[in-house]
């Protein structure tokens, strides 16, 4: 057992502590290449990753960089500089601990460079820039342990993949780096072991005592839940009273949107009133700082937020977390509920409150799964190769480079470890010529390959490369300001952002929700919307891309089997009884079986398929299957799709569906369609950013005009005609089959049902395929729908404006030939 | 093919739905801003890589055009090249292409800010022309009459139901006309972009290019 420095091992006496068992293996697995401590929220996690640091300087003083510590979150990094430097002085230490983010100072970050600290507090993305400088070598060389906390939530992102490549660099400067690994529960801390390791030698796992089961139940309310929806509006009374009888609760949404409604709706009711504050990403910084300022000061009751308060930091005294909507993942429910009672060996408490009558299912499902500790998460795939083709610019921005070398290095980080020499060249490729089967740029390639080594053919592109470092593309957003009293200009109160896509359906006089508040647009200014506050009662709600997520295949097959029991007295009555009634009138879904129903209403044929598959696999599968049903002559009219189900209407009824099902039917549906998706062009347009092939927008270059720029939109489409092998395509349908799309759970749901498929005609809408006509995000099936609804759009404001006669004149009329 | 046909200062036009402009009755096809060699400008100015297809795509698209409408004459409204190097370096094959889509034709390159000066293609080179009631010239002016422009690469959004469909589109007031560019690799400008705003005046219309270019009042 590795002993602690007497004058660390007073300080804890002096303060009452003991060293935790996880603590002191952390400490004897000090000198292991790398290790991987799991710990519950609150288990004194920090401390055992920095305890090896401080107890090495405390027995070899030296000087230089001898630990770095990197975390997804800036603040995050500020708050452990506070957390750290209070031990360190009060034991004693002559430790230099500073931080270093997007937020530090130009003349902080040259003075870091020439003379760096003991412990360097980061990103991912800084560590990543510190490495593109060509004194990275200097900086570096005696660095001894390397502390990446949250790895969980980073792997979870490219930023993740990002990291390791960097630490696969770092490891060439520094020998003797080892690695830490700080992680919540996770569902299998071996794949965040291979994550993290130096392939390939292993890492060390090492697992805290869990601590006590959570106090998780479900929200009784008198009002049962609708029908459909997301909001949890109907709970609002009964949470109420839940705050009341708690210190600090955190009330947890999925989207910012259904945050921004509840948030509204519980001041509507809050007559007390309680003090509550609202958290989430989109807000403006300040409005942030004072939500957290206050939490800290205990002078709220509750926080209405988002994921934006998952991640580790320390607001204080939360003794309660209510999870609004089904939870969709147990994984986050369960680091969630962690946020409760912060204090080790104290259960955590928490309610779920399910936003409509199949979330009651979900949640039950959830809930059990948490109890069981059955935790889901998909399997990492291969690391992506967009990432890869930056860190390939990152290193030449460094300075000359052996390919032979760098492919060693690139396979020794865990996601690229089994990366083929073969997809490295494509990417090296890539980056030097920009990999056209038209051989354009010999004259301007981006690497060249000089006595051995590849560089760059122009040294200047090294700040290029560096201002487009970073695996986070930021959709394109508008701050939001309260118009200024006085005069023009931007100078009112920031109150977030919005996205452009939403800001450019606002017309003046629409009201809309923002941090809680009702205000009014009134207009541009320079990419600010400028607002003023409004009393009215039917505002819009902001909508922000990318933030549904769909329920897991773990929690999805829980479901299913709860569906499959004889009876279920452990559901609320109204729930039971739903149930019960679709068992009788049609049936219920099976795990091994694929249920479709098929009834006619108002005058359309509805088909509902119950695959359970996930919200974005049953999307896609509604595309898939709408396409056949064209070909077939069926004539389907739109789909709307939810985690469980997708309901078509058209204008015949569904009567032989196996051919439907077809994998290679599917497939080659899927080729197709992909061509002019929105969901590929995305996806596309992210690859291209991360990969170098187009720059990151900046602010700067977005307020000059969009003139000089186009849309990456045009350069998919002329990919896709012209070289539709190139690299960047086939990362993109690489990369949007494992998101968006999700085909691999349309496959998943295909190979369980197996052709078993029970097709099931009825005379008029069964119990479960109710709510779905109350869903929103119904699709129209695609053809000359746009261009209708644009025509009597055109019409429309044509009538209203009141033109002139001599300009509105001219009729429009349309000839095909 | 599909248009929108409208009036303009005496002259009865056609705003085709690629975004070229047809006058029937002089056989005139006006496309602007072509761009043509932008991404190899984009590779010597810039260092960026990208697909090296647009002035294949962007001929494509105008000898499809030119096959339809058998135009006496076209206009190229400037900017029809991204710089004068970019007109040096074209390849051989896209050479043979635009010598193929000018022979037999009067062909017009006006001049643009990015391509000032002469080029080593046929054709006539000219700062302006004027046909009729109609003017040509890169760049809109200030008090001009029956003047038809590009440069500013206009384009529309109009709001649909919760979503938003924006096109490139022609600007059109009682006295002047913008086209929108038809190079493959070009951005666009708001129409409601105060440069515009303030050229358009009150009473202005967009006509947005596609499938179906249809009209709707330029808001402010």
């Amino acid at each position: 057992m590795t002993q602690l420095p007497a004058p660390i091992t007073q300080w804890f006496a002096r303060k009452g502590w003991q060293v935790h068992p996880h603590q002191q293996a952390m400490l004897d697995a000090r000198d292991a290449p790398a290790s991987l401590l799991i710990a519950p929220t609150g288990g004194g996690k920090t401390m055992a990753g920095f305890l090896p640091t401080l107890a090495e300087l405390h027995d070899a003083p030296r000087a230089g960089l001898h630990t770095l510590y990197v975390s997804p979150l800036k603040a995050l990094a500020a708050d452990i500089k506070r957390n750290l430097r209070a031990p360190v002085e009060e034991i004693g230490l002559d430790i230099r601990i500073e931080d270093r983010t997007g937020d530090t100072t130009y003349t902080q970050k040259r003075r870091q460079r020439a003379d760096p600290p003991h412990i360097l507090l980061t990103t991912p993305e800084s560590l990543a820039l510190l490495l593109t400088y060509e004194d990275a070598p200097r900086i570096f060389a005696g660095v001894q342990r390397i502390i990446v906390d949250e790895i969980h939530a980073l792997a979870e992102s490219k930023r993740g993949d990002q990291l390791m490549l960097a630490l696969s660099r770092l490891q060439s400067l520094a020998p003797d780096l080892r690695r830490v690994g700080l992680s919540a529960t996770v569902e299998d801390p071996q794949a965040i072991a291979d994550f993290l390791a130096c392939h390939p030698q292993p890492t060390q796992i090492i697992e805290a005592d869990p601590g006590p089961d959570p106090d998780i139940s479900m929200l009784e309310t008198e009002e049962a839940p609708p029908w459909a929806g997301g909001g949890g509006k109907y709970a609002i009374p009964a949470v109420l009273e839940q705050v009341r009888a708690h210190n600090t609760t955190l009330i947890f949404h999925n989207t910012r949107a259904q945050a921004e409604l509840f948030f509204h709706h519980l001041w509507l009711a809050n007559e007390d009133p309680l003090p509550i504050g609202i958290h989430h990403g989109a807000l403006a910084k300040e409005q942030r700082l004072k939500v957290e300022q206050a939490m800290v000061d205990g002078s709220l009751k509750a926080i209405v937020c988002t994921g934006s308060l998952d991640l580790g930091i320390d607001w204080g005294d939360v003794d309660l977390v209510i999870q609004i909507g089904a939870p969709k993942n147990v994984k986050r429910l369960v680091q969630r509920i962690g946020r409760a009672n912060h204090r080790y060996n104290a259960p955590s408490k928490a309610l779920l409150v399910p936003a409509n009558r199949f979330e009651i299912v979900e949640c039950k499902a959830a809930l059990d799964a948490a109890l069981a500790h059955d935790l889901d998460g998909d399997p990492r795939g291969p690391g992506p190769r967009d990432v890869l083709c930056q860190h390939i610019l990152n290193c030449a921005a460094a300075g000359p480079f052996d390919a032979a070398t760098l492919y060693g290095e690139i396979t020794t980080a865990g996601p690229y470890a089994g990366l083929s020499l073969e997809k490295f060249e494509q990417c090296l490729d890539y980056c030097a010529t920009g990999g056209y089967a038209l051989r354009a740029y010999d004259k301007y390639q981006r690497l060249v390959q000089r006595g051995g080594k590849w560089q760059l053919r122009d040294p200047r592109a090294a700040a290029q490369i560096r201002m487009n470092l970073g695996t986070i593309i930021d959709t394109e957003t508008l701050k939001v300001r309260l118009k200024a009293r006085r005069g023009p200009g931007s100078g009112g109160t920031p109150l977030g952002e919005i996205e452009e896509g939403f800001a450019s359906t606002l017309t003046q006089g629409d009201t809309f929700l923002i941090g809680g508040q009702i205000v009014k647009y009134e207009g541009l200014n320079e990419m600010t919307v400028q607002v003023t506050r409004s009393p009215s009662d039917k505002p819009r709600i902001a909508t922000f891309m990318g933030t549904k997520f769909a329920t897991s295949t773990q929690l999805s097959t829980r479901i299913l089997s709860i569906l499959q029991q004889d009876s279920w007295p452990d559901l609320p009555g109204h729930t039971a009884q739903w149930l019960q009634l679709q068992r009788e009138r049609s049936k219920l879904p099976e795990p091994g079986r694929l249920l479709i129903e098929s009834f006619p209403r108002d005058g359309r044929a509805n088909t509902v398929i119950y695959g359970f598959a996930g919200r974005n696999a049953m999307q896609t599968l509604g595309l898939l299957l709408t396409q056949r049903m064209e070909a077939q002559g069926l004539h389907p009219l739109g789909f709307v799709a939810t985690d469980y189900a997708v309901l078509i209407w058209g204008l015949e009824p569904l009567r032989d569906p196996t051919p439907l099902f077809d994998m290679s039917n599917l497939r080659e549906g899927l080729e197709t369609w992909l061509a002019g998706n929105a969901v590929m062009k995305r996806t596309f347009r992210n690859s291209a950013v991360i990969g170098a092939l187009i720059d990151r927008m900046t602010r700067g270059a977005r307020k000059s005009g969009r003139q000089a720029t186009f849309s990456s939109d045009i350069l998919y489409d002329t990919l896709r005609k012209y070289d539709p092998d190139h690299l960047m395509l086939d990362i993109t349908r690489e990369e949007a089959m494992k998101g968006l799309i999700d085909f691999g759970r349309v496959e998943e749901m295909v190979q369980r049902t197996q052709g078993r498929v029970d097709l099931i005609e009825l005379d008029r809408v069964t119990p479960l395929a109710a709510p779905l006509f109350l869903e929103v995000g119904r699709v129209p099936v695609k053809g000359l729908a746009e261009e209708r609804l644009l025509a009597e759009e055109a019409q429309r404001l044509f009538d209203d404006a009141k033109l002139p006669e001599q300009i509105t004149a001219p009729k429009r009329w349309a000839v095909p030939y | 093919m599909n248009f929108y046909a409208f009036s303009f200062c005496g002259a009865e036009l056609l705003a085709l739905g690629t975004g070229a402009l047809f006058w029937p009755a002089e056989r005139l096809l006006v496309v602007s801003d072509l761009h043509l060699g932008k991404s190899e400008r984009m590779a010597r100015r810039s260092r960026q890589l990208l697909p090296p297809y647009e002035t294949r795509d962007t001929l494509a698209r105008l000898d499809a055009l030119i096959a339809l409408h058998d135009p006496a004459c076209v206009v190229c409204l400037g900017d029809s090249f991204d710089d004068l190097d970019a007109g040096h370096a074209l390849p051989e094959a896209e050479v043979m292409t635009l010598s193929r889509l000018m022979a037999g034709r009067n062909w017009v390159w006006i001049e643009g800010n990015h391509d000032p000066g002469p080029l080593e293609f046929g054709g006539t080179h000219l700062s302006e022309l004027t046909t009729g009631p109609l003017t040509f010239r890169h760049i809109a002016q200030e008090g001009a009459r029956g003047e038809v422009s590009g440069h500013y690469h206009p384009k529309t959004s109009v709001p649909l139901r919760g979503r938003v469909v924006t096109r490139p589109s022609f600007l059109v007031s009682e006295t002047r006309l913008i086209l929108p560019a038809f190079g493959t690799y070009t951005g666009g400008l708001r129409s409601t972009d105060h440069a515009l705003t303030s050229l358009m005046g009150p009473g202005a219309y967009a006509i947005l290019t596609g499938p179906l270019p249809c009209a709707v009042p330029l808001r402010a």
